[in-house]
């Protein structure tokens, strides 16, 4: 397991913030990148040598962080998103050039869980569009078209800031 | 030139064209303001979004995330799994045994005179009954010969023991005799004064109950007989005398045993 220390390791930082931008909530975040890396300890032995191990590792989080996400949202996010992202943020975000930080991430929060999570995977992870469909479990076709409608909801989210995600969005079912 | 996608749009912002491909989206966005403008906010989208979640990668990993830790605590853990394992056994072997021993408790509590000293003292009243009132032959090898008694006894029971001489509380030893009990083979040993059988000694190997046991007063039809057991051999002394006079003979016929 002495590999898996060294190759897993440096990892850990960048699932914690792909896992954080995910759930939106550092400890929820934690305990999912701590569910990881458990199942990770007991597949080492499993995965395949010539694959990615941060695509396995994302996968694997991917596959957990739906779970919870679902469980959240039947039982409800018990935290305001505006008092999260507060106490989430090592950083307020100050920069007046550019987007305001805040106003894109409460955007990504509105954005359907399939398409907030390519565009967050991307953006953080900069994994290939390849990568990125077996870590989502779909064709690399799928990918694109979440991708490409992921963002100019949020671009027209940002436009629109009163338009809210409550409004059902159609969905993909290639 | 290849006519541009959304798809070479997406991975423009994403960086996944080549280099030559690049460049040709480049010159098309120069050529197409609005979709150059619709290009820029993506990118400001995901630069916004990095920014934001940059400063996570600096923090110090928590302890429970450390890899080497959770692979380390995970080998415990399967020992600990076996811990737990053996532990349940455990314990199904403690509520097992507490089963017996409380089923073997009751099962002396329902039938308290069916073994220990109570059982005991029973028997040596019933053998008092039986030869203590025969004044045919109440013993099977008499005093004079009271050697051959002791090896007789001695043997059946497996247990070097002999006679106590009551001789101290006024009571000669008439004789004895072997006598089936419920618990197996007892010896009987038959005191009396002037001529009376007055007292009866019992002599037997003890069962699983009382296998020590302090001497006690039992009352068996009226008669009065102490009981008691050291290392597995239980004694009893009947008579048909007070608790009170029988008591001294008791404690002599003890005494003696203890000596043997």
């Amino acid at each position: 397991m002495q590999d898996m220390i060294e190759i897993v390791g440096p990892m850990i930082p960048s699932l914690r913030r792909y896992a954080r931008a995910l759930l939106r909530d550092t400890a929820a975040a934690d305990d999912l990148v701590q569910d990881t890396l458990e199942r990770a300890i007991s597949r080492w032995h499993q995965r395949r040598e010539d694959a990615s191990t941060r695509a396995w590792l994302l996968t694997i989080l991917h596959n957990l962080a739906i779970n919870t996400m679902r469980r959240n949202r039947r039982r409800g996010v018990p935290v305001a998103i505006d008092a999260v992202e507060e106490s989430t943020m090592a950083t307020l975000p100050a920069q007046e050039a550019g987007l305001a930080q805040r106003d894109v991430l409460r955007a990504v929060g509105q954005l359907p869980e399939d398409q907030r999570t390519l565009l967050l995977l991307m953006a953080l992870e900069g994994v290939s569009y390849a990568e990125a469909a077996t870590i989502t479990g779909v064709p690399v076709g799928t990918v694109m078209s979440r991708l490409s409608r992921g963002r100019e909801r949020l671009r027209s989210l940002l436009a629109n800031p009163g338009e809210t995600a409550a409004r059902p969005m159609l969905r993909s079912v290639k | 030139m290849k006519p541009i996608s959304d798809s070479d749009l997406q991975a423009y912002v994403d960086g996944a064209l080549t280099t030559a491909r690049h460049a040709e989206v480049a010159d098309y966005l120069d050529d197409h303001p609005s979709e150059a403008a619709r290009i820029g906010d993506y990118i400001a989208q995901r630069d916004a979004v990095r920014a934001a979640y940059a400063p996570v990668i600096d923090e110090a990993v928590p302890a429970e995330l450390d890899i080497a830790t959770m692979i380390a605590t995970r080998r415990n853990g399967r020992n600990g799994t076996v811990v737990r394992l053996m532990q349940r056994v455990a314990a199904v072997v403690a509520l097992l045994l507490i089963g017996g021993v409380t089923g073997w408790q009751l099962n002396t509590w329902n039938h308290p005179r069916d073994a220990g000293l109570p059982a005991l003292a029973r028997e040596a009243a019933a053998s008092y009954a039986v030869y203590a009132e025969d004044t045919q032959r109440p013993v099977e090898i008499g005093a004079n010969d009271s050697a051959a008694l002791n090896d007789w006894i001695s043997n059946r029971l497996n247990h070097r023991l002999a006679a106590p001489d009551l001789s101290g509380a006024g009571f000669s030893l008439i004789g004895g005799r072997l006598v089936p009990t419920d618990h197996g083979p007892a010896g009987l040993f038959l005191y009396g004064k002037r001529g009376r059988t007055q007292i009866a000694v019992l002599v037997r190997p003890m069962g699983a109950v009382d296998r020590n046991a302090r001497m006690r007063l039992e009352h068996t039809d009226g008669l009065a007989g102490y009981v008691w057991a050291d290392d597995g051999i239980g004694y009893g002394v009947v008579g048909a005398l007070p608790a009170m006079a029988l008591h001294p003979i008791a404690d002599a016929a003890r005494q003696q045993a203890g000596q043997s």
